[in-house]
């Protein structure tokens, strides 16, 4: 199933498909390993509900839900 | 000299290794153009020195942040002799990104492959060898941190640095690479060095390059017309991005052998810290709990709140005693009676009580005894003891016994001060230094009786102390002397230079536990913690510690705004950090609170005080969503970071850290803030004809003249023209409040006792006595009065902050603004108080002005209104 990096709850991991968005925060993005094919992990969500932190690549980054929503992901189960 | 540089990711131990091989080498400056640390030192165990430069720390060569720009710059532009790419083994895959990309330019690269001792400590192993192969450059194991394989890394570096290297890429096998290869041609056809970078980042259509070979550029754009990738399409740039994450992942993970999967592996001690330090109830209260210490330790001058809990009771009543040392019952007012020690003394009621036994001045003897009558050398006893010049004449006891030297009650060295008559009336220090030493207890630097100082108090009265001798010094040296000279070099200079230098002891504990909090990691989850609340005001999570810190001091607060990667977000946050009231304005809050209580009977001081941040803090929200909604106009910044893992920070990196700013500070007071301190000085000092002034002639002073002149601006703000004659005190007050915001109160106590013809000690009262004076001095309201306190608070800071916003801001025609900015808030907000306090109603009109103006800016940024077009059909 695919679904938004920002739909994702705690635990959840999932293999990246695409990366969409444009500009300075999709090259961002690409620069800190959000490329497809890499393994997220969402590991934590801020206490107000908003930013979130993911594991990837074998480290932690933090990103808001309005710049995961560009991220598509394929959710292991 | 050859020229090496450090280039890796943040919070690979980048300034750990430079720290470490340049030792006290090392100077920090400024990247030209940009706030951005610029590190250099030198090597010295090589067969030549080396000079080492520090990159910022960077993920990638792209061109959207300034310090990717000003690495890429400096490899391509000032072409070192060598480049260390430092890469933190515990993360691998993520740093060996940025070696892709350098590895693409034709420069001698080395691989520092740091932190080895944690992933061995983790039980993993990784093969530098079988790495250094693949990647086809030197790859050597080191530890920054316990100095591990550093010889053996410069060795190579500079074995490296005498050959000259051809760039390589990563894309060879790429649908691209016949692109890249095309453009490579082409653009070393025209004579461009680094031709293959150069090709590699035309290919990913990078604006700067786009800009520089836009001939090649078209070749890309047919090339991508005609292009269509399955997963991809033609977007090259993620097709490069793409590439090169595969490429690490395919040939260098083999090298690394981990000892269990991920997902077997236990938690890390880091991780645990972390489950409760952002916990999802507990992150922010554990947060505020670490500001409050924080500030605590810094400021408090009742550290374990004895005072407050009642531990000592201050109140100890007052006992008079008779001669034999028994207690008096029946004490009268003006009475003379004895305190515990036997000395003469007289009782001062208060309110009917006896509150106090003032001692009777007394010239002491030799050895200690109270002298009650001198006499001439004739045995005369003597009433009047000036001569017709007015000086002390020749004193003798009676028996015939000439004084040399006369002392005070502690047994220093005396003069005697004689009244308007010639009569006795008390004795004076006759050294400035011994008054100083004798006021000196272990009191002044650990605290009173019912309270301890915090280290930062403790630190702060330390070098107070310190610099209070050397004045005190200073005035006994110049004993002689004009007292112009005097007062300039003491009053002028030095107490100019040492009240900005008091600041240091405190702006360095503050940066020294917000560097503790930076280094250790945890300053990267604050922003992850409130990053949700500032992005409604258009700022990052990043924004809030530098707002925060100015509560302490705006200028640790405008120097750590450095964090802030958005160049609007940091100008917006340094105008708004001195709205956070800091800690030298606080004693203008309590004073003038305190001042309108006694006077008025309204209010509650500590409410007024409270109300007074709160306005200050209201104020920058509201400055901040103007300024970016107009002149400071952008997208919220980005929030995608890497939240690095938590570890100790370093005692040897924070120190030199500290050195850097303390050394940038005092360089700063000698040389701005010095000049403007003494321009104030000189303006309060000087008459109109060039005459020195006492500090008691402030009212025939220059700046009172200038005062004067300007008060009828100050009318809508309650405290200009309504105020009548003495009107020009307020305005002088907030001018002389621009040396340091304590200089406020101070001035106060020198125009209040011109107005009540009456000395007043500030020190005493905090400053209220001498409010109260200039209350009744001048008639001022209480509107006016709080506007006032809202103006000092918003204006222009002190000249320290100043010389700080000025350095710390991108342009010169930036920190005008800043300037005019500050004068424009802090007019219109104390004119608001002072209108709205005095007739209520006008809070309609202002409220229909504002919304006015936001709707005007609503439409503006909606494109529905076009003023620059309106103004050009007038």
């Amino acid at each position: 199933m695919e679904k938004k990096l920002s739909d994702f709850s705690i635990g959840q991991t999932g293999v990246i498909k695409s990366v969409g968005g444009e500009g300075k925060i999709r090259r961002r993005l690409f620069d800190m390993g959000v490329t497809p094919g890499a393994d997220v992990f969402l590991r934590k969500v801020a206490p107000l509900g908003d930013p979130i932190e993911v594991t990837l690549r074998g480290y932690e980054l933090t990103l808001r839900k309005s710049e995961a929503e560009v991220v598509m992901v394929e959710v292991k189960q | 000299m050859k020229k090496f540089v450090l280039a890796g990711n943040p919070n690979c131990g980048k300034t750990t290794l430079f720290n470490n091989l340049t030792g006290s080498t090392a100077h920090v400056g400024n990247w030209p153009g940009v706030t951005v640390d610029k590190r250099e030192g030198l090597y010295k165990k090589c067969p030549e020195p080396i000079s080492i430069v520090d990159l910022p720390g960077i993920y990638s060569l792209s061109p959207y942040t300034p310090e990717e720009v000003i690495s890429r710059n400096f490899i391509l532009d000032e072409k070192p002799d060598c480049v260390i790419n430092i890469v933190d083994a515990t993360n691998l895959e993520r740093n060996l990104y940025l070696t892709t990309q350098l590895m693409e330019i034709d420069v001698p690269l080395v691989i520092a492959l740091n932190m080895m001792d944690e992933v061995e400590k983790c039980g993993d192993k990784i093969d530098a060898a079988s790495l250094e192969k693949k990647i086809g450059v030197p790859v050597v194991p080191i530890s920054a941190l316990k100095e591990k394989g550093l010889d053996e890394l410069m060795k190579r570096a500079y074995a490296a640095s005498r050959e000259a290297r051809n760039g390589v890429t990563v894309l060879e096998d790429t649908a691209l690479m016949h692109l890249i290869s095309d453009c490579r041609i082409a653009l070393k056809h025209i004579g461009v060095e680094n031709a293959l970078f150069h090709a590699v980042k035309l290919a990913e259509m990078d604006e700067l390059e786009v800009a520089a070979h836009p001939d090649s550029a078209k070749m890309v754009e047919e090339f991508k017309s005609t292009f269509n990738d399955d997963v991809f399409g033609n977007d090259f740039e993620a097709i490069v991005a793409d590439s090169r994450y595969k490429y690490i992942s395919k040939n260098y993970s083999h090298a690394l052998t981990k000892k269990k999967s991920s997902s077997e592996r236990k938690l890390t001690k880091s991780d645990k810290v972390d489950k409760v330090l952002t916990h999802r109830v507990w992150g922010i209260p554990i947060f505020l709990v670490i500001l409050f210490l924080i500030f605590h330790l810094t400021f408090s001058e009742d550290l374990l709140y004895l005072g407050a809990g009642g531990v000592f009771d201050k109140d100890e009543p007052v006992v008079a005693y008779d001669i034999d040392g028994n207690v008096i019952e029946n004490v009268e007012e003006d009475g003379i009676y004895y305190d515990e020690d036997g000395n003469e003394a007289v009782a001062v009621f208060e309110d009917g009580e006896l509150a106090a036994l003032e001692l009777v001045p007394y010239a002491y003897d030799k050895e200690g005894n109270a002298i009650k009558a001198f006499y001439d050398a004739e045995g005369n006893e003597l009433t009047v003891l000036a001569d017709e010049n007015g000086e002390v004449v020749d004193l003798f006891d009676a028996a015939g016994n000439k004084y040399e030297q006369l002392y005070n009650i502690d047994g220093y060295k005396a003069e005697i001060v004689l009244n308007e008559d010639g009569e006795f009336e008390d004795v004076e220090f006759a050294s400035a230094i011994d008054e100083f030493c004798s006021e000196i207890t272990v009191n002044t630097f650990f605290g009173y009786e019912e309270s301890v100082f915090s280290p930062g108090v403790i630190l702060f009265n330390t070098l107070d102390t310190f610099t209070g001798f050397l004045s005190a010094c200073m005035t006994q040296a110049l004993s002689g002397a004009a007292p112009w000279v005097s007062g300039l070099i003491v009053d002028g200079i030095l107490a100019g230079l040492f009240s900005v230098l008091s600041f240091l002891p405190q702006i360095l504990l503050l940066f020294l536990f917000f560097s503790i909090l930076e280094d250790s990691g945890y300053m990267a989850r604050v922003a992850f913690i409130l990053d949700r609340i500032f992005r409604r005001f258009g700022l990052s999570g990043r924004a809030f510690m530098p707002m925060i810190m100015g509560f302490g001091c705006s200028i640790p607060a405008m120097i750590n705004t450095r964090t802030l990667a958005d160049e609007r977000e940091r100008t917006a946050t340094i105008r708004v950090i001195p709205f956070f009231s800091c800690s030298a304005k606080l004693p203008i809050l309590t004073a003038i609170a305190g001042g309108i209580v006694q006077m008025f009977g309204v209010g509650n001081a500590d409410l007024i005080t409270y109300g007074m941040y709160l306005l200050g803090v209201v104020t920058a929200i509201a400055c901040v969503i103007l300024m970016r909604a107009t002149t400071m106009k952008g997208e919220v910044p980005p929030f995608i970071m890497e939240l690095p893992a938590y570890h100790a920070p370093q005692f040897k990196a924070l120190m030199l850290h500290l050195w850097d700013k303390a050394k940038h500070f005092v360089k700063k007071a000698f040389t701005i803030i010095l000049a403007s301190t003494i321009f104030i000085w000189f303006v309060s000092h000087f008459n109109w004809n060039w005459q020195f002034l006492e500090d008691e002639q402030i009212n025939s002073s220059i700046l009172a003249g200038i005062g004067g002149l300007v008060q009828p601006l100050f009318t809508p703000l309650g405290f200009g023209s309504q105020l009548g004659v003495n009107g020009w005190v307020f305005v002088v007050a907030a001018v002389t409040g621009l040396i340091a915001k304590e200089n406020v109160i101070a001035t106060f106590g020198t125009l209040g006792a011109c107005l009540a013809g009456a000395a007043i000690d500030v020190e005493a009262d905090g400053g209220v006595g001498a409010v109260a004076a200039m209350i009744s001095g001048t008639g001022i309201n209480v509107a006016g009065l709080i506007a006032f306190i809202a103006f000092n608070m918003l204006t222009i800071p002190c000249f320290a902050a100043v010389a700080t916003a000025k350095a710390e801001l991108p342009n010169k025609k930036s920190f005008r603004f800043t300037l005019l900015f500050w004068i424009a808030t802090s007019y219109v907000t104390a004119s608001m108080v002072y209108l709205i306090g005095t007739w209520w109603w006008t809070v309609f009109i202002f409220a229909a002005v504002w919304a006015l103006v936001i709707t005007a800016i609503v439409l503006q940024n909606k494109g529905k209104l076009n003023l620059k077009s309106l103004k050009r059909s007038k």
